[in-house]
């Protein structure tokens, strides 16, 4: 299972770390999506994120785990690198990402990804973190246009590294790294060696914003372009034509029936309850 | 005929009703052959089998409660490898999800999430973006992965054997990196659990601190009900983040949700979007909750929360 090349990459941090300072090799994976706030919609040709339609944000999450990597790199030494998937306009993201304080990103871009599934998509970002090396990966535990949350579990298992998932703390001590993953019941601790999957929760931290410094600086820092066939990747296992599923139909939901509504003059409460009462709730 | 694997989701002695709500949708497709990762599996046979559950392949090894799912991908791909199914089915959440996709990675196989219904030829039904879509989805590559929404099917009995065969497989130790060494339980009462709960009572900004949270609890338990609580609520400290229903918390589909002092943003809608009946108490009539309610109340919170609260009791006694 996984990538035989990355065993050797925790190991390779802790002997860094007993001579020079040690440097964290720290990637976030940042994904560009519509605004929530924007109407959402699929374009009507081939039934994918319609992305002209709604402006255009890094995915709330990923900004948490922005957050969490300049905080461990700070904390511990290291670099950030933004990774990111997506069209030109991403570029956006990837220069916001860079301005909260990231050292340098990598774009995987080509046409051939457009309508890339989650499986697609989580085997090209696997063997550009394979091509670029890592000691932590880390981001959002799930994005707000798909909403899959796949993409944590599924770099894990190609990498062959431990998933950290659904994280509302991380520290990490040495080669050793510890969490707590939010659970229905309250949260696990789990604890395993570096490297490894982080995904977070938005319980997190505070992502910071961008400082005017910051924002200058981020105009100078390096963004690498990559495509399909500097990662290995043959374009007939990418894009929407080899999608594992695909969308048959899709509609607008009709609006729900308008309800009933009250002022309360002081009988508010018991409207409720008789309406309760009425759909046998009470 | 078929089989159907269902994942099973539990605590190590009850099987949680998303599982039941999987195994009545299996029947429609196939013949439902429960997976059952970890020790407790006779103690929920009889349930299993109340709901149809053809088979329950058990794996009693506590190792799959060790470490954080992996574990229990290697058994389910073991399993899907040599059963055939026409489908796996998981819940989606977050454990649910998790598996199915580390599935998908290792057989190919294409996985659909957040499905709340399934039409004849296996085709997904998803409602998306914050509940504004409706979606029809299927799987073409391998045999479908489906990730079904809990609470989104009606568990319905039917008899079944429920007949256990035990199953054995090596984890590897790849599967064994990232270990459990602690669970922290952060209950608020014993309410039922927020995805599965056919009730839930959700307090936003408008409920104003944290101690105003037992306002909330108090119609919830009268009512049966689970807490959940809008994202102002979780940021501010007010509820534990678990609770939060929307966009970056729990998706929740019941037969009744109410919203106290929750305005209704886009964020939060996609949590709760699809409850069968919605009743709302805010005191903006302005409020876009209000265009999702059956029954809305404009009125103060604190005025109208206890009024329906002695109304309840009253009609109880």
């Amino acid at each position: 299972m996984g990538c035989p090349y990355l065993r050797g990459l925790a190991r390779t941090w802790q002997q860094r770390q007993g001579g020079r300072p040690p440097v964290m090799n720290i990637v976030v994976c940042v994904k560009q999506v519509p605004d929530t706030w924007s109407e959402r919609t699929l374009r009507e040709s081939d039934s994918t994120l319609d992305r002209d339609a709604a402006d255009a944000v890094i995915n709330e999450l990923d900004e948490f785990a922005i957050e969490e990597g300049l905080r461990l790199a700070e904390a511990h030494g290291g670099e950030v690198t933004i990774l990111s998937m997506g069209p030109d306009r991403a570029t956006e993201s990837i220069r916001k990402a860079l301005s909260m304080g990231a050292d340098k990103a990598v774009h995987l871009l080509d046409d051939a990804l457009a309508g890339s599934d989650v499986l697609a998509t989580s085997a090209a970002l696997a063997a550009v973190l394979g091509q670029i090396g890592f000691d932590l990966v880390i981001l959002g535990s799930e994005s707000t246009d798909a909403r899959t949350g796949l993409l944590p579990a599924m770099l894990s298992e190609r990498l062959g590294v431990p998933q950290l998932s659904y994280a509302s703390k991380v520290e990490i001590d040495g080669t050793s790294i510890t969490i707590n993953r939010l659970a229905d019941y309250g949260y696990d601790t789990v604890v395993a060696s570096l490297p490894a999957v982080v995904s977070v929760v938005e319980k997190i931290n505070e992502p910071r914003y961008p400082s005017f410094k910051g924002i200058m600086a981020a105009k100078k820092k390096p963004v690498q372009t990559m495509t399909v066939s500097d990662i290995g990747i043959d374009a007939s296992q990418v894009g929407l034509a080899n999608a594992a599923s695909e969308v048959l139909s899709f509609a607008k939901r009709p609006a729900r029936q308008a309800g009933t509504i009250v002022t309360d003059d002081g009988d508010g409460g018991a409207k409720a309850a008789e309406f309760l009462a009425g759909r046998k709730f009470i | 005929m078929a089989e159907i694997l269902v994942l099973a989701e539990h605590d190590g002695e009850t099987v949680k009703k998303v599982t039941v709500e999987l195994v009545t949708l299996a029947r429609r497709f196939g013949e439902p052959a429960v997976v059952w990762a970890g020790p407790g599996a006779e103690a929920a046979q009889a349930r299993l089998a109340e709901y149809g559950a053809a088979k329950v392949y058990v794996a009693g090894d506590p190792v799959y409660d060790d470490y954080v799912v992996a574990p229990k991908a290697e058994l389910l791909a073991e399993l899907a490898v040599q059963k055939s199914p026409a489908a796996v089915l998981v819940a989606n959440t977050a454990e649910g999800r998790e598996v199915g996709g580390r599935l998908a990675v290792r057989t190919g196989w294409g996985i659909l999430t957040d499905v709340v219904g399934l039409d004849d030829d296996i085709t997904a039904e998803q409602v998306i973006f914050g509940g504004a879509i409706n979606v029809s989805s299927k799987v073409r590559s391998g045999t479908p992965i489906i990730a079904v929404r809990p609470n989104a099917i009606s568990p319905e009995p039917a008899a079944g054997e429920a007949a256990i065969e035990p199953v054995s497989i090596t984890v590897s130790d790849a599967a064994k990196q990232a270990k459990i060494t602690g669970r922290v339980v952060q209950q608020r009462g014993a309410r039922p659990e927020l995805t599965e709960a056919s009730i839930v009572v959700s307090g936003g900004r408008g409920v104003g601190s944290a101690d105003n949270m037992a306002l909330i609890e108090r119609l919830a338990d009268l009512l049966g009900a689970a807490v959940g609580a809008s994202r102002a609520v979780t940021d501010a400290g007010w509820y534990p983040h678990q609770f939060q229903v929307g966009q970056t918390g729990k998706t929740v589909s019941p037969q009744l949700y109410v919203a106290v002092g929750i305005s209704g943003a886009i964020q939060h809608r996609a949590g709760m979007q699809t409850s069968k009946t919605i009743m709302v108490v805010n005191k903006d009539p302005e409020a876009p909750i209000f265009e999702l309610a059956d029954f809305g109340v404009v009125g103060d919170l604190f005025k109208v929360v206890p009024q329906l609260v002695e109304e309840i009791e009253k009609r109880s006694a």
